[in-house]
């Protein structure tokens, strides 16, 4: 229905209410995650008594999962174009394995942090620790979101009601995916590969 | 019949009769736009109303020296939630009010891009209202400070619930802000009637356009602030927690990176207002609308590069100082642009002082009034003497009671046979007017005096003998000459109601007016417009009415009667009504009121929550027949409203 509706009646900027409305959100998105990063910054050598970033992170053990996230992107984009060619059971297969890819990345997130806990730095450890695992939580939180709205999209083509013509839809999904895939680039960046302090 | 009017007998989101059912479930399930400004702009009054009696209190604290009516902790209470009130609950709902009822219209929509959301939005809002002033009675109110600086605000220096209150209910209006912000964006970008390129749009919808672009991008980092706020409180993070080596700044760039956009936020919509009403008024069209509509996206732009002038005095170092003080002084140069603008357009014009007018000549002189003490601050060392004063007290009430409240009673003045079909009594609003100004100026005139003798803000008290018995007294008479006036527009409200009764509705064009609003007759039918109109100039509905003969002369061409549409449309296709919005923003303050007291409470509001947004989801939009089973937001009604003919 909103797509016959978007076709008959042409919007002024060419593009969709939802895609527009999703392109201005995630604008909103960069200051959320711009603020929290210079949270970071700021504190990255706040680290008090507790245990120094340098002493701490996992380096290969993060890239492999940030590798895993960056690959989601991927078959999202596959799923994107099986589902724009028609090939309704790719366009599940793809939509599946993102979610996975997902979801091996928050298993890997859940991980670091309890064994982070373990050598001792816990979410009140330092101002070090209270602003590294809310930068990084917080871009768990959207990595699950992003889970959820790609379990609601299989589960509606299994329903039947992931069309050709719906395909907007899983783009707008995308774009979202995409952006939480993109902040990780810099959250990674940004903790882990500039040289930290150790204590 | 026209072609934008869908002829369908389907039983959901079809109204036969253009015309609001009328009773309570009619209002809580609404998703029209209209209805939806009524809402804010009915509740952002009440709590306006809140937030004045809260004034007063603070007047009659500070009338004379060793004030006994309020204690030092409950003052602090009070002026926190005075501002936030002020701030949250009644200035920018009120826009938000004008923004909703308005913008559709303006640019000859049917409704916004998401009438779902837009209900949410106010319930979401009403939600945090509410949340933030159940603190009263709940272990106390914030006593922060509505900026609410680290480490005050924190733990040990403020152990009452009143901050956590703070930080989650502005939490919860911060969604209600950027919500809306988003849906509006989308409305003005994607909405516009067929002709109506950017560069046609009235002044009131290019600055709101500005607002919401600022809120999208300034509420995110407030959430962040206010997010480490509660980490802070609620989990024992250190984000402002100084013995471990935290930086108490940190809050302060927060909060200012959004406080400073925040002003602007306030500002430009009472400033759309006020464009719409003078050109009206003064018989010209507005003096220079290129150049207004780019100094209002210039004061967007610059606005985010100032926050720091409200840090003059913390210790940031000469080079940010120096830097944010030119900045400040930069961005008084759109906003002069705007005020010669306004000023040019009365100039040589017919000029008619209805109350309207009135107020927006009030908002240009007593906005001026304000604007120059506000260079003042901008110069970094008389600004080191003015810090915490009362001096800039009587700077922001200028800007903001002397810019946005006046301008927004202007609209209130200007728009309100356009909401309700009858018009407010034109003497008692010019009563209204002038007391209101007397009021407001002795009120906060003498505090720039007080201010520069040293009076310092936030004191709930002071001695005798220091020279401030005068002009504090002053100020509070002052303060009850304001809230006369305002008492007297809610005479006017219900008089002219009462009168109106019965008698048949205003004509259609009460002003001679200028832009698409008044093109459907008032009040607004619940279809906007019986046919989307063709735009092919700015001010399009004065342009319908008035030509040029052959000398060139302006001469009346058509009548309001015949250039108005008459409303009577049938059939129009309009978005159903939703309980949704209403269950999912109930949800939120049980979540908040949960992690304050107790996490239980959390669950039945994360249930509320989750239900009825997977409730919304699947609820049929307008086809109970159709595919239902997208994960999108998508108002399929809506894009039924793009522009076509």
């Amino acid at each position: 229905m909103s797509e016959a509706a978007t076709t008959e009646h042409p919007t002024n900027t060419g593009i969709s209410h939802n895609k527009l409305a999703m392109w201005v959100f995630l604008g909103s998105e960069c200051l959320l995650f711009g603020a929290l990063i210079s949270t970071y910054l700021l504190y990255r050598n706040e680290f008090h008594t507790g245990p120094a970033p340098g002493d701490i992170f996992d380096i290969p053990f993060t890239s492999v999962s940030s590798f895993v996230l960056l690959m989601s992107s991927l078959t999202m984009v596959l799923a994107l174009s099986a589902l724009k060619r028609g090939d309704i059971r790719n366009n599940r297969l793809w939509l599946l394995t993102t979610a996975l890819l997902g979801a091996l990345f928050i298993g890997g997130q859940v991980y670091e942090f309890t064994s982070f806990v373990r050598e001792g730095l816990g979410f009140t450890t330092s101002p070090f620790s209270s602003a590294f695992f809310t930068l990084t939580g917080f871009h768990g939180i959207h990595v699950s979101l992003g889970i959820v709205m790609l379990m609601s999209l299989l589960i509606s083509s299994l329903r039947g009601n992931l069309k050709e013509k719906n395909s907007e839809t899983v783009e707008i999904v995308g774009l979202y995916w995409h952006f939480v895939d993109v902040v990780w680039i810099f959250i990674f960046t940004v903790i882990y590969l500039v040289p930290n302090p150790t204590s | 019949m026209t072609d934008t009017i869908v002829e369908t007998n389907r039983p959901i989101g079809v109204y036969t009769r253009p015309k609001g059912g009328g009773g309570w479930r009619d209002w809580v399930t609404t998703v029209d736009h209209k209805k939806i400004g009524i809402l804010y702009g009915a509740t952002a009054l009440v709590f306006f109303v809140v937030g004045g009696c809260e004034a007063l209190l603070i007047r009659l604290q500070l009338a004379t020296p060793n004030g006994t009516i309020l204690g030092a902790d409950t003052y602090n209470q009070v002026f926190t939630m005075h501002g936030v009130t002020m701030i949250f609950l009644a200035a920018m709902p009120l826009a938000a009010a004008f923004g909703n009822y308005l913008i559709p219209l303006q640019i000859g929509a049917r409704d916004v891009a998401f009438p779902r959301l837009n209900a949410l939005s106010f319930w979401v809002f009403l939600a945090g209202a509410i949340f933030l002033n159940l603190s009263w009675v709940l272990g106390g109110a914030p006593d922060g400070g509505w900026f609410g600086y680290a480490p005050n605000s924190g733990i040990i220096y403020s152990p009452s619930v009143g901050m956590d209150f703070y930080a989650i209910g502005l939490q919860i209006t911060g969604i209600a802000s950027l919500v809306s912000a988003i849906n509006l964006t989308v409305t003005i970008l994607n909405m516009r009637a067929p002709g109506m390129t950017l560069f046609k749009m009235p002044v009131f919808t290019w600055m709101m356009l500005v607002v919401q672009l600022l809120l999208v991008f300034a509420m995110p980092v407030i959430a962040v602030a206010l997010f480490l706020l509660i980490f802070s409180r609620q989990f024992g993070a250190n984000f402002f927690n100084t013995e471990m080596g935290a930086d108490p700044l940190l809050w302060q760039h927060l909060f200012w990176i959004f406080g400073h956009p925040e002003v602007y936020i306030l500002i430009l919509p009472s400033f759309g207002i006020i464009s719409e009403v003078i050109p009206t008024f003064s018989r010209k069209p507005i003096f220079g609308y290129e150049f207004m509509v780019f100094s209002g996206i210039a004061i967007g732009f610059m606005g985010w590069g100032v926050w720091a002038h409200h840090m003059f005095a913390s210790g940031i170092g000469p080079l940010s100082v120096a830097a944010f003080s030119l900045s400040t002084m930069f961005i008084a140069v759109p906003t002069g642009v705007k005020i010669l603008n306004w000023l040019a357009t009365m100039w040589g014009g017919k000029i008619k002082f209805t109350a309207a007018m009135l107020f927006a000549v009030g908002v240009i002189s007593m906005f001026t009034i304000g604007g120059l003490s506000g260079v003042t601050h901008a110069m970094s060392p008389a600004d080191t003497q003015q810090t915490d004063t009362y001096y800039v007290v009587a700077h922001f009430h200028y800007v903001i009671f002397g810019g946005i409240i006046f301008g927004l009673f202007s609209g209130f003045y200007f728009w309100w046979p356009k909401v309700f079909g009858h018009m407010l009594n034109e003497t008692m609003g010019k009563i209204n007017f002038w007391v209101m100004l007397v009021g407001f100026n002795m009120t906060f005139g003498p505090m720039h005096t007080l201010g520069l003798q040293g009076m310092s803000r936030r004191i709930d008290t002071y001695s005798p003998g220091f020279g401030f018995e005068l002009w504090n007294m002053v100020a509070s008479i002052g303060s009850f000459i304001i809230a006369t006036s305002v008492l007297i527009f809610v005479i006017n409200v219900i008089v002219s109601a009462v009168k109106a009764k019965g008698q048949p509705h205003c004509g259609p064009d009460p002003w001679d007016a200028r832009s698409l609003e008044w093109m459907t007759p008032n009040p607004t039918p619940e279809h906007n417009f019986d046919e989307v109109p063709v735009v092919e100039s700015l001010d399009e509905f004065w342009h319908r009415k008035y030509g040029t003969d052959e000398e060139g002369r302006i001469v009346r061409v058509a009548t309001a009667e015949e250039v108005c549409q008459d409303g009577s449309a049938t059939g129009v296709h309009l978005p159903s009504p939703s309980y949704w919005p209403l269950v999912f923003s109930a949800g939120l303050p049980l979540v908040g009121l949960g992690l304050i007291f107790s996490l239980w409470l959390t669950i039945p509001g994360g249930i509320m929550m989750v239900g009825s947004l997977f409730a919304w989801v699947f609820e049929p939009v307008d086809d109970p027949d159709g595919p239902h089973g997208h994960h999108d937001d998508s108002e399929e009604t809506a894009t039924e409203e793009a522009p076509v003919v």
